[in-house]
Order: C-alpha cells, then sequence, then structure tokens
C-alpha cells in the first residue's frame, strides 16, 4: 500500500518491525501495534508527559514523535525496567514513598526519571523538580514524587559504592 | 489527532534535503525536533504533503568555536546547548534562554535551527540571537549566503530562508569582556512561550553603557530590537532613570497579539517589566 513504512527498531531490547503510514505517531504503535500500553495517552498536546519513553537516551514524548523517525532506534518503555523479576529502583522508590495514587502519569514519571538519574545519579531535590518538570501529576502534589525518586537514587548509588 | 496523510522522507546530508525541496517546493516542510512542526500538524494548521526530516543528517548537529564565533550546527538541540561547556563559557546566554524554553522531554528535541526558522514569535531564540548579533548559514539550490539575525525575520512564519534552503548553521559572538547578559521571561507555566520576555546584552564602561541590544519576544509580529531605548542607554549613566527611560520607550513600540495570556496592555506592560529586570541583571553581570 502506498506510503507504507516498515520501520524497524528495538523496543525493550528487542527487535521489532511495524508497517506504519507516515503519520502515524509512537504512542499509537506502542499502544496498538506493539500491546506495550504502559505509556498512556494524556493530554496528546506534548504538554503532560503521560506517554513519555526513552528513544535513543533521551526522553521523549511519544504522542509528538512519528514511528517513521524510529528506525533503528532504542526504545525503552515502563514494561522494560523490570530486570529478571525485580523491579528496578525507581518502581520500588515510586511504590516505598508512595509516589502516586491513581497511577496514571506513574509510567511516565519513572520512565522520565529513568533517564534523569542515568545523566545525573545524584540530583539535588532541585534539579529533580526542574528536570522532572514535563511531566503532570494531578494528584500527589509532586512531594513523594521527589521522594521517590530520591529513593531511587540513593539505592542505585550505594548499590555501586 | 493524527496529522494528515504524507509523504516522509529523510535525507542523510545536506545536498539531499536541498534536492527534494526543489523537487517538492512549497509542498514540502522541513522536520528538525518537531515540537513546534508536529503539533501543528496533528491540529491540521500545518498540512504538508511531504516532510523532509533533517534527524538523519549529523552534519548539522555540533558545536564549536572558530575565532571570535561559536558555530552551532541546526540541528542542535536545547539540552545540547545547556549541557555544552563551550556554551556556558562563551556564551552563558544562549543556555538561559535554552533553559527556560519547553521542558525537559521538549528540549531533547527541540533545536536551535528549528526554533529560529519556525518564524514565531513566541519562540525564544529569535530575540536572543537579534540580542547577540548572530548570523546564519543558509544553504540552498544556488549556494551557501550568511544572513545576519537583523535580515532573517521578516514576519510570523515567514522568515529570509527561500523555499529550498535550510539552515545550516548559527553564528553567534563569543560574548566580549564586561558584557553582561539576561534574557528575562514571564510566563504562566512551564512549557508556555512567553507572555513577554526581554533578551539583554550590555558592555559597560565604568558607570557608562558602552553598547547595549535589546530584544523582544511576543510582543508583535516577530521577535525585534527596541532600537530607541538602546540609544537613549548608549553612552549614558546607567541609573534608574536611565532604566524606566528606556523600559517606556519599548512599550511604545509593542503591538503584541491578544491572547489567553493576556491583553494588549498587561502584556505590554509585562514587556517594560521583563526589560527593566533584564537590563539590571545584565549590568550585575557585566561588572
Amino acid at each position: 500500500m502506498a506510503n507504507k513504512h516498515t520501520v524497524s527498531f528495538k523496543l525493550n531490547g528487542n527487535d521489532v518491525d511495524v508497517v506504519v503510514e507516515a503519520r502515524e505517531l509512537l504512542i499509537h504503535t506502542l499502544r496498538e501495534r506493539l500491546a506495550t500500553t504502559g505509556p498512556h495517552i494524556g493530554c496528546e498536546t506534548t504538554h503532560c508527559g503521560a506517554c513519555t519513553v526513552d528513544l535513543d537516551g533521551a526522553s521523549v514524548k511519544s504522542c509528538t514523535v512519528l514511528t517513521v523517525q524510529c528506525q533503528d532506534a532504542e526504545v525503552l518503555t515502563i514494561e522494560g525496567l523490570e530486570q529478571n523479576g525485580e523491579l528496578h529502583a525507581l518502581q520500588e522508590g515510586f511504590t516505598q514513598e508512595h509516589g502516586l495514587q491513581c497511577g496514571y502519569c506513574t509510567p511516565g514519571m519513572i520512565t522520565r526519571a529513568y533517564r534523569l538519574l542515568q545523566e545525573n545519579p545524584n540530583p539535588s531535590e532541585e534539579d529533580i523538580r526542574y528536570w522532572m518538570a514535563g511531566n503532570l501529576c494531578r494528584c500527589t502534589g509532586y512531594q513523594n514524587i521527589v521522594k521517590a525518586v530520591q529513593f531511587a537514587a540513593e539505592k542505585l548509588s550505594s548499590a555501586q559504592a | 489527532m493524527i496529522p494528515r496523510s504524507f509523504e516522509y522522507h529523510a535525507p542523510q546530508s545536506v545536498s539531499e534535503a536541498i534536492e527534494l525541496l526543489q523537487k517538492y517546493g512549497d509542498t514540502a516542510r522541513l522536520l528538525a525536533g518537531g515540537h513546534s512542526l508536529i503539533p501543528m500538524m496533528k491540529i491540521r494548521f500545518a498540512e504538508p504533503e511531504h516532510l523532509v526530516d533533517l534527524g538523519k543528517v549529523a552534519e548539522l548537529r555540533g558545536i564549536r568555536e572558530q575565532g571570535k564565533e561559536l558555530r552551532i550546527g541546526a540541528m542542535t538541540t536545547e539540552n545540547d546547548l545547556i549541557w555544552s561547556t563551550l556554551v556556558q563559557q562563551k556564551c552563558p546566554l544562549l543556555v538561559e534562554a535554552a533553559r527556560l524554553i519547553g521542558d525537559p522531554q521538549v528540549r531533547y528535541k527541540g533545536t536551535l535551527g528549528g526554533d529560529i526558522s519556525h518564524g514565531d514569535p513566541g519562540n525564544d531564540h529569535p530575540a536572543i540571537m537579534l540580542a547577540l548579533g548572530a548570523s546564519f548559514v543558509l544553504v540552498g539550490s544556488n549556494g551557501e549566503r550568511v544572513v545576519a539575525a537583523d535580515d532573517f525575520f521578516v514576519d510570523t512564519y515567514v522568515t529570509a530562508l527561500e523555499p529550498d534552503e535550510v539552515l545550516t548553521e548559527i553564528r553567534v559572538p563569543v560574548l566580549a569582556k564586561n558584557t553582561g547578559w539576561c534574557y528575562a521571561k514571564l510566563k504562566r507555566k512551564i512549557g508556555d512561550f512567553a507572555t513577554a520576555a526581554a533578551a539583554v546584552v550590555l558592555t559597560m564602561k565604568g558607570d557608562t553603557v558602552k553598547e547595549v541590544a535589546i530584544a523582544l519576544t511576543n510582543a508583535g509580529a516577530t521577535a525585534f530590537r527596541a532600537r530607541e531605548a538602546e540609544d537613549s542607554l548608549r553612552g549614558k549613566k546607567f541609573d534608574d532613570a536611565a532604566i524606566a527611560e528606556a523600559a517606556r520607550l519599548v512599550m511604545s513600540i509593542c503591538d503584541p497579539a491578544e491572547d489567553l495570556r493576556g491583553d494588549v496592555e498587561y502584556k505590554t506592560a509585562m514587556t517594560g517589566e521583563m526589560t527593566r529586570r533584564a537590563l539590571r541583571t545584565a549590568r550585575d553581570r557585566a561588572i
């Protein structure tokens, strides 16, 4: 069919191929073709961050990326954070510190925080608030989200020490 | 919210991109970071038939120092600017502005060249470029030309770029000694465009203003210089009266569009206030 593209990329470590129209947004490919429903659709307008995924080492809002832009890319979603049945320190932190209520924003929050901690393993509270500002939460008031990220930063750095 | 159908092209080089622009004319649009264009396509405010994605053109990314300039590839992202020690040292105004753009995710994708060539008066880099006296390298089928920022911004969404040209490089003068700088931006929330914003670059000689540039965001059809306000300060003692007069002259030429961020009177007043703040901060940093 005209105007369709085969796009190959890595999703949470696995090779995937999809056939999409150029106009298809990454969030729809993930959710509707690849059964990866961790990234959520919140605002669809690049504001809320619920659809955040990690794309080639960058946090991006997958409602504002075309799937055709992802040829040869490495995509990580919340589904890829658990390893061998063990939750990632961030997932543990969000549980321990009650970093969520309804949970709608949580996959985006954690995926964003994952990249933040890769770049800055010991962020200050100010760093966390500034570099997490692209994710909106309408339940928590953010305090416990900051604590959850701090929990994970401490756990990851003590595991490395 | 899905864009209208289009053909997607991913050139590997600038020359390949220009060939595509020549072939498809005004039915084509360049895609940089996509954080203005894709949202506009989703609401069908933009409906290009051909999308030419510059994302795979490696030669368009990177920051280097040459002589007294920083030369920045057009596809360099906002976060690249923020994290560049070269930019932090040689042109911290660019870092200050980039940190006020969008949100973290937007800054991973949004590019300096995209922000400049989109022609939106609400974008932040145009005023920064005007205040710094930057110039832009435009490459098209007739070769390369260098256009000063002062000659680039024509009207809302209209720039000096010809339909087959690509903005490839931004040349920013390194800030001189005794030069202060500031970008003061008022916005309602993270990720918002400016309600009002002013960029100032200021060189002092003792307590006298030697050289000053003032440029404004979202105060008219394009970003623009406030030349009468600059003239009023040049060679004068920098004091409260001089700041007040410069802000008055700034407000006298503001013509902002009324929107949810405020009416004309409010935005004009805030542009005056951003000018005062930027001047004071720039002066503190100049000494």
